[in-house]
């Protein structure tokens, strides 16, 4: 490898991450929070790609190191894999694969006051972590009399019956884990799984449990229900 | 040859994103571009300040910077590693340069593992995903300083220098500044930034290829849920300052159990082992990478006894 191609292996690197940061679906591989980091790192890609040409064009003062024959490190061909990964496949987000792998997200807190009552709206809407979280440690207080409205993809559940999932994140993809709600009443049925769906209904106090990990998975009784598109941000 | 590579792989796109449809292979990728997105910033940052290091800070400044004694050192630059927040990417070369610069190894590599395992980030995502236990974030920090020095002290005693092998850098010495940093930078990108692809491409395929369910059948035994999710911060490589969320979902393990993976986790992992490989040579990471995972077992194990 020389050093012109690997300019180019970093300008290509530091070009796909600057355009998957600008845009949106740098959102589907990681938070939101580490944008400003992707730009710089991008933009530090780019200028190292950008220096290195800029000595290697210029015209030599010495000859002395002219002929260096040192293997340069021919592993950096690799960093291509990357920049094929973001521009040309641009894998979609994780979804209900990954969802049916691993177990539900929801872990005991430490109190169960501190549930502040929803905003205002009818129908409200409410994240699915906070649903969980509001529905199995709080036993629903702040969710009964109210009507909710859901958003996420659709998972088969463990005897194959929908459910709602959504993945949430904490650094990146790597470490996604979904978080499940189980749905009674009018639910979405003949879905294929990953359909984004919107449903609207109130809190039930049927709780499941999830067989991969056995968190518990509280349910929903679902009043309507219509699909949608995937949001942008499709983690939580 | 870059450029027909190139053509040829925008004349084939479609196919190529058809071929991917598979939800097990789409789930690969997705795994495998996102633990690169995120590993990039803290590689590329980490290849800057090690390309600082070899370029800007002179040998004269480790000198006086560390303590004298080999012994002494090692304890310092472990505590050195608290204060740099950093993904354990970032770390490796910067361990690395320092060793170019004169810095004993045993200390570079108390550098090396202390700095992703105990920096305040990372304390304070571990204090977050265990709410109402802080204990937890101690018996991390602890451990991981623990197992950090001892690494260190160990390879005073033990290490010979022979085992490390840098990769040969252009020589930087007759070379303007500037250009002998960027061709640091340069070189430490490719090195490391390959490596790390074949690191991010193994995690992917562990984090598709193993289920989780076969993990909680462990659960129940003790010893065996302290090797399980030993083992499982190996393979899944995940960066520090998110793993003690997953460890937190991992709520059927006993707590010492998970204390294991969260001390494991930033300091062997298959990227990191590809990554020191890749820096360090094989001879050196096949030696210390599974001591190294033996340290952390035993002192995550005994803290985790008595703290937690």
């Amino acid at each position: 490898v020389n050093r012109q191609a690997q300019a180019v292996v970093m300008l290509l690197l530091g070009g796909a991450v600057l355009k998957a940061s600008l845009g949106d679906l740098y959102l589907r591989y990681v938070k939101a929070g580490l944008q400003p980091f992707l730009i710089g790192a991008g933009a530090l890609l780019v200028a190292a790609a950008v220096m290195t040409l800029w000595y290697e064009l210029r015209p030599r003062r010495t000859t002395a190191h002219g002929h260096e024959h040192h293997h340069e490190p021919r592993i950096g061909w690799l960093l291509i894999l990357p920049v094929l990964g973001l521009l040309l496949v641009a894998p979609p987000a994780l979804g209900s694969y990954a969802a049916g792998q691993a177990g539900s997200v929801l872990t005991a807190q430490n109190s169960a006051s501190d549930y502040p009552p929803l905003p205002a709206g009818d129908p409200v809407d409410v994240g699915l972590l906070d649903y969980a979280s509001r529905a199995v440690f709080d036993q629903g207080r702040s969710l009964t009399g109210r009507t909710l409205r859901l958003t996420g993809f659709v998972t088969p559940g463990p005897g194959g019956e929908p459910m709602l999932a959504r993945m949430v994140l904490s650094c990146c993809a790597a470490d996604g884990r979904p978080i499940k709600v189980g749905l009674t009443g009018a639910g979405p049925s003949a879905v294929a799984p990953d359909t984004w769906v919107q449903v609207v209904g109130a809190y039930s106090n049927r709780v499941g449990k999830d067989p991969v990990n056995g968190a518990d998975v509280p349910y929903l009784q679902v009043t309507s229900w219509q699909e949608v598109t995937a949001p942008k941000q499709q983690y939580e | 040859v870059l450029a027909v590579v190139l053509v040829l792989l925008v004349v084939f796109r479609n196919p190529l994103a058809s071929l991917i449809s598979d939800a097990r292979l789409q789930t690969w990728t997705t795994v495998f571009v996102s633990v690169l997105v995120q590993a990039v910033p803290f590689l590329v940052f980490g290849v800057v300040l090690s390309a600082v290091i070899a370029v800007f800070v002179p040998r004269s400044f480790w000198a006086r910077a560390l303590p004298r004694h080999p012994a002494l050192a090692v304890p310092a630059a472990g505590l050195a590693g608290v204060v740099l927040p950093g993904c354990e990417c970032g770390s490796v070369p910067i361990a690395g340069s320092l060793i170019r610069r004169g810095v004993t190894p045993a200390a570079a590599l108390a550098f090396l593992l202390a700095a992703p395992a105990i920096n305040p980030i990372v304390l304070t995502a571990t204090v977050v995903a265990f709410p109402g236990r802080p204990m937890m974030a101690v018996a991390r920090g602890l451990a991981s300083l623990i197992v950090a020095v001892a690494m260190g002290w160990l390879w005073l005693r033990l290490g010979r220098t022979e085992w490390i092998k840098l990769p040969h850098r252009p020589d930087l010495e007759g070379l303007g500044r500037g250009n002998a940093f960027w061709a640091a930078v340069r070189h430490d990108l490719m090195h490391a930034g390959g490596f790390l692809v074949v690191g991010a491409a193994a995690a992917a395929t562990i984090n598709v290829v193993v289920p989780e369910r076969w993990l909680t059948s462990l659960a129940g035994n003790a010893a065996l849920s302290v090797l399980a999710l030993a083992v499982l911060a190996v393979l899944l490589s995940i960066c520090s300052e998110a793993d003690a969320f997953v460890a937190a979902s991992l709520s059927q393990f006993s707590l010492t159990s998970r204390l294991v993976f969260l001390v494991v986790g930033p300091m062997v992992d298959l990227k990191l082992i590809s990554m020191q490989t890749g820096v360090f040579g094989r001879r050196f990471a096949a030696r210390f990478a599974p001591a190294t995972l033996l340290a952390a077992i035993v002192v995550g194990t005994g803290i985790g006894v008595v703290l937690l």
